[in-house]
This record gives C-alpha cells, sequence and structure tokens, in this order.
C-alpha cells in the first residue's frame, strides 16, 4: 500500500539566477549583475523519500517522541505520521538531497525505527 | 510493583524476585548473537531492492557505529541493575531507582530487548497486541509477558520525559 506524504520539505534544483537591485531602475549607471552559484551536482541528485515502515513491536508513543526528536515536527504532525506508519504500513518523513536522508535514516536506525530512503520516481 | 517519579529519579519499588529477574535480564535479551532473524531486524537496510553499493557502505561505516550506540546503552543499564545484586535476601522484594538522565539508554536497551525477542519468537502482531493473554505456560508465553512488561517500563519512562 502506498503512502501519500502528509507534508514533506521537497529540496528544489538550485537553477543560476539573476538579481538585479530594486533601485538599479532610477539608477543612471548600470547595476552590476549578480549571478548566484548554481550547485549543478546536487540539483542532479534531488529528490529522495525518507521512509519509515511499520513495526508492530516499537510503541506508537516512543514512534512519535523519536519523529519529534528526528525532525523537529511538532507533536500533531509527529503523530499524523506515526498513524500513517500504523494504519498504511508506511509513511513519507520526509524528502530532499540524499545525503541528508541517509543521515535521517541513520538517526532512525539510533532509535531503532525501520526506516529507508527511497528515490522519488 | 509501584512505579513513580521521584524528583530525577524514576523508582520500581515492591518489585518481585521473578520481575526482578526479567529486569536483569534486559541487557542479556538485547543480545542479538546467534540470532540472524534479530540480527536482521536490529540492522536493517537503509534502502530496499538492489543498491549494494550503499548496503555495503552502511555495513561498515554505520553499523559499527549504531552496534557502539546500542552497547553503549545496555551497558548504562547493566550498570543500574546492579542494585538489584545486593546482600538482600533473594526472595524480597526489590527497589529500582533509574537516574531520569539515563532515560533514554533505558528506552534504547527496553526496546533492543522487546525487538530482539519478537525476532528470536516471531510473535505475530496478532500475538503482540493480545494484552489479555492466558497466564504464561510456555517458554512462548514467558517471553511475550517479557516484551510486555518492557513495553509498559518504557510507557512509563516515556511519559516522564521531557521532549
Amino acid at each position: 500500500m502506498s503512502a501519500e506524504p502528509l507534508a514533506t520539505e521537497v529540496a528544489l534544483p538550485l537553477i543560476p539566477e539573476i538579481v538585479r537591485p530594486k533601485s538599479a531602475t532610477r539608477s543612471t549607471v548600470d547595476a552590476p549583475t549578480i549571478e548566484k552559484e548554481t550547485r549543478a551536482e546536487e540539483a542532479l541528485d534531488v529528490p529522495w523519500h525518507v521512509v519509515v515502515h511499520n513495526d508492530p513491536v516499537n510503541l506508537m508513543s516512543y514512534v512519535t517522541m523519536v519523529f519529534q526528536r528526528v525532525f523537529g515536527y511538532p507533536r500533531d504532525k509527529a503523530e499524523r505520521h506515526m498513524l500513517e506508519v500504523h494504519h498504511k504500513g508506511r509513511s513519507i518523513l520526509w524528502s530532499g538531497m540524499r545525503e541528508r536522508a541517509e543521515l535521517y535514516v541513520q538517526q532512525l536506525h539510533g532509535y531503532l525505527l525501520l526506516a529507508t530512503i527511497e528515490k522519488i520516481s | 510493583m509501584e512505579i513513580r517519579r521521584r524528583k530525577n529519579q524514576i523508582e520500581i519499588s515492591e518489585l518481585d524476585p521473578f520481575l526482578a529477574e526479567l529486569l536483569r535480564q534486559i541487557p542479556a535479551s538485547a543480545n542479538t548473537e546467534g540470532a540472524p532473524a534479530a540480527e536482521q531486524r536490529i540492522f536493517s537496510p537503509p534502502i530496499n531492492g538492489k543498491e549494494t553499493e550503499l548496503c555495503a557502505e552502511w555495513k561498515m561505516y554505520v553499523e559499527p557505529e549504531l552496534r557502539r550506540l546500542f552497547q553503549t546503552a545496555t551497558q548504562t543499564v547493566g550498570a543500574d541493575l546492579e542494585q538489584l545484586n545486593g546482600n538482600e535476601k533473594s526472595l524480597a522484594n526489590h527497589t529500582l531507582h533509574i537516574p531520569t538522565k539515563h532515560a533514554d539508554a533505558w528506552l534504547s536497551a527496553l526496546n533492543q530487548a522487546r525487538l530482539v525477542i519478537a525476532a528470536k519468537n516471531n510473535f505475530t502482531e496478532l500475538e503482540l497486541n493480545d494484552h489479555l493473554h492466558s497466564p504464561i505456560g510456555s517458554r512462548r508465553d514467558l517471553s511475550l509477558f517479557q516484551v510486555n512488561f518492557y513495553g509498559f517500563l518504557q510507557e512509563f519512562i516515556l511519559g516522564e520525559l521531557d521532549w
């Protein structure tokens, strides 16, 4: 059974962006053109999901506490994810860069939760 | 058995010898040695499918760190449990004091033990949720009771924690 993400932070690829100061429209001097740095490598590598899977042993209150601690979610959001895991078998807790997703999974394993990363297809 | 919060400690008093023995068994119960199913559950893969490179890296770098983390927790709990090895008469009731700063270690060790016991016995979700189970009549029943007793302690500690 697939689960709908309740709320995820999708990291969007960073694209080159040209920023002009607002005051430039009234100036007689050409405003400098500032190009923001592109992070192409990371942009190619997004996004990944952090998925937590159901486990009949872990207590519901414990799972809620772990979600609060690891992701900093408020209690009601953590409980919604916990209930999604319980009823649907899995919940997407976070989405974004692979490196950070792996770090989250490592933390979740440290709390003995069944968690994996999944590439968004 | 009574369990209550007293300032910076969780006090479990009126522990009869049977429950005290179950508590003493927490560190041993958390040991995955010789139980592949338990080992697989405690050190689950970080990805489903065939990402062999990530799984290999995980085994090499992450697993040893997790082992250390889990071992530290069971050692902390083991040290707290030494209170139960006093010179009291073996059939007397015991009292155990758990410093609240050890609460995380206890949550981890209790969870490790519950997961390992459940994996070794291959308990179903139905069995785990059957809180009106009949009296202990077999080794399997005793293991199920142990999982539920540890779960009860976890619930109490969670209730006393400031998240």
